[in-house]
Formats: structure tokens, sequence, C-alpha cells
């Protein structure tokens, strides 16, 4: 921790960064984010197994981003919205380093972006057993139940957009549930709005979706719509053998193989 | 449900599809009018979003229609659209929509009888399911209503 907290004082005394964005103690023992732009500010920082929400949501926010150069104190899930946000052009070297919080709790300081990709390319993305027992349950319901089920687990939804909001991939400035011409979605806290809000989302992130659970973390009602995603990354896996964000090259979603297997187009 | 008759969008791709449902007509296929085509510039522009209204504006069935994979006039517009159909199928799925509403299919300009196939299977198929009432529930929309008369 000391080590963390040396490292971020002695980066904002260089003036190497002009931001370190991290965790510190928010009211009601809720972690919350910390953008620490002084020095002094790193005897703040905090990091501990209760820093779950996705802190890689800042880097994107022109707030943040206007500040000058950031550092993020980043997990591996967080490590990996990075990388996939960098092929995605919203961050490079220039205006990004990263403090790597590693999963055996050591602090490494990534000389770039690319470092941080070998380093995540360690691990593969894995879906938590809980998580597969769950998506199993519901694939062994019938196709009414399962209707059913999602309709009453969705019901509650009021469309806050907890969701959006903690997820580092729904950076758009405009998005297309904001469109009111063609509205696409219907606004009202409603079945069919809360559905089609659900799947827009789901769709959107499919091949992008690091699976950092920010989105059912943040969900102030505990819907798990992250099953939805978890349920494309499985599909990614079984029918395109997976994927993991990488600085340059294809994404699973803008590319395709001419002989890519399907067995409902006739 | 014998005065039941069914409902269906189908999405066609201009180059392919579209020239082939052409084709039926010229060649004078009979084929069940229960249809409506909306035309589109390539299967890689067909939303998913679009799909979800179509039943939300009270479809009973989809088809989603276009050039045979090679055949795409911009090259890759329907190899696209492949891996974006397997992804939300897969999702729909999960979601407990009646995923064999959506009929997918490749219907070349030259296979105007295929066309009239896949539409008539497509509606004995629908007639049979019978109409989508789950998803017109949701979307708060009386089972019956009349559009265009």
């Amino acid at each position: 921790m000391d080590e963390l907290k040396n490292k971020v004082k002695a980066l904002l005394e260089a003036k190497t960064v002009k931001v370190v964005i991290g965790y510190e103690e928010g009211t009601g023992k809720k972690p919350r984010a910390l953008f620490a732009v002084k020095p002094e500010d790193a005897s703040k920082l905090i990091y501990d197994s209760r820093c779950v929400f996705n802190l890689a949501t800042y880097i994107t926010k022109r707030e943040i981003k206007g500040k000058g150069k950031m550092a993020i104190t980043a997990t591996l899930p967080v490590m990996r919205s990075i990388i996939q946000l960098a092929s995605e052009f919203q961050v490079n070297d220039n205006n990004l380093l990263v403090i790597g919080l590693t999963p055996d709790n050591q602090v490494i300081e990534f000389k770039n972006l690319a470092e941080v990709e070998t380093f995540i390319h360690k691990f593969e993305i894995t879906i938590e057993s809980k998580y597969k027992e769950a998506l199993e349950k519901l694939g062994k319901m019938s196709r009414t139940d399962r209707w059913k089920w999602w309709i009453d687990e969705l019901a509650p939804c009021f469309k806050c957009y907890a969701c959006r909001a903690a997820c580092p991939m729904c950076y758009c400035h405009r998005c297309t549930v904001d469109f009111n011409q063609p509205q696409w979605i219907p606004v009202p806290s409603h079945e069919l709005g809360n559905l089609e809000w659900h799947i827009m989302r789901a769709v959107h992130l499919t091949g992008r979706c690091i699976d950092c659970d920010a989105c059912a973390n943040a969900c102030p009602l505990g819907i798990p719509i992250n099953l939805l995603n978890k349920r494309l990354l499985e599909d990614a896996k079984k029918h395109f053998g997976g994927y993991q964000p990488v600085l340059k090259g294809e994404h699973m979603m803008s590319t395709y193989k001419p002989d890519d297997k399907e067995n409902f187009i006739r | 449900m014998s005065d039941f008759e069914p409902r269906i969008v189908a999405f066609v791709c201009n180059w392919c599809t579209y020239a082939g449902a052409d084709l039926t007509g010229t060649s004078r296929i009979k084929y069940a009018s229960n249809v409506r085509i909306v035309r589109f510039p390539c299967t890689g522009r067909i939303d998913y979003m679009l799909l979800l209204k179509a039943f939300d504006e009270g479809a009973d069935g989809i088809i989603v229609s276009g050039c045979h994979p090679n055949d795409c006039h911009y090259t890759s517009g329907n190899f696209h659209a492949r891996r974006r159909w397997i992804m939300f199928r897969e999702l729909c799925d999960l979601m407990g929509i009646e995923i064999e509403r959506i009929q997918f299919s490749w219907v070349s300009a030259a296979e105007g009888a295929k066309w009239a196939d896949v539409v008539n299977t497509t509606v004995t198929k629908i007639r049979e399911l019978g109409p989508y009432t789950e998803y017109k529930k949701v979307a708060n929309r009386p089972a019956k209503e009349v559009i265009n008369g």
C-alpha cells in the first residue's frame, strides 16, 4: 500500500502526470474514485477488496482528460478496459500512465500500454462458476419461463443508466437510448423499454465487454444484467474462439471469417 | 385461430434478395401475401434494433435476407451481418425471445423460386406458432390491432 502511495506521490511531485485516478474512502464504508492532483492527495489512496468499480470509466471523460496526462491505478479488469479503450483510440501512451495492481498484490508501473497488453494476455478472461451455474440454470428453463424470468427480473429497472455510467466501454457522447428522433427505446420504466434497453446494451458490448461486473455492481436494484454480457462472452468463445483486448488488430465484431459457422440461415 | 393472418416483415438487401423477390414477381410465381418487404442497401445495414422494432410494431414473424456469402455488393457486408446475427440470436435465445420467428436466409437475384419458398415456409411456420402475443403484451398493443384496414 505504501509502495503505491509513494509511487503516486513521486509522480505528482515530479509533475510527470497532472492527475492520478485511484480509490479513496467514501461515505457509508463505500470507496469512491479519487482524483489526486497534489502530492499530498496520495495519502488518501486506498485499495482493498471493496474497490470493485472500474476506474477506466473516468479516463474517457472530458473533465479528467482535459487536465492533462493521467495516471491510473489499475486492477486486472481495469487494465483490460484500458487496452480495449486504447484500441478504440480513446487513450494512448501520451495521455495515460498505468500503475498496475496485479492479482498477486504487486504494484507495477508500466512504461507503456504495450507492456500492459503483454501483462493482461497472461490471464484468460474467465467466467466465475456461480455465473456459469446461473446461465446453465437459465438454459435449462423452457423458453417461455426464460422470457417470464427476464421480464420479472427487469421489471424494477427504471433506467437510471447507472450500468451505462459505470461501464468504461459506454463512452458515446450520445447513446442510442438518448435519441428521440426516432425514439428507439421508450423512455418510461416500462417492460418493453427495459427489455430493449438491456438487449441494446448487451449487443453494443459484444466483443468489447471484458467481464468486470461494474454494471451489475452499479445497479441499485441488483438486477443481474451482467448475465447477458457473460452469455455473449461464452458465445464468443463458442463461435469465434473468444477474444482478448488487443492494441492493434481487428475486434471480434468488426472482422469476419468467410467460413464462420452457423446453422440457422437457409 | 383460423382467422389469424400472420404479419411478416422482410428486411432484404437491395442487390440480391430484393432483386430475387422482383424476379419471383416477374416469373409470376404466386406466394403468400403476408410479407411486407423493407429494402436496405445491404444486410450489413440491418440493425438488430429494427428487428425488435418490427416485433414491437406488431409483426408475428421476420425474414432477414441478403446475398449469399462472397456475393455481397459491398464485398463483406453479409459476412459482418452474419457475425452479428449469430451473436444476436444467442442473446435473444437467452432472453426468451422466440427465435423461430426470425428467419434468416440468403436469396440471390436469380433465386425467385427460393424467395417464394422462404416466404411460404415462414408463413406456414408462423401460422402454426400463432400470433406473437407475448411480445405484443409487453409492447402493450392489442393482439388484433388492424393496420391498413
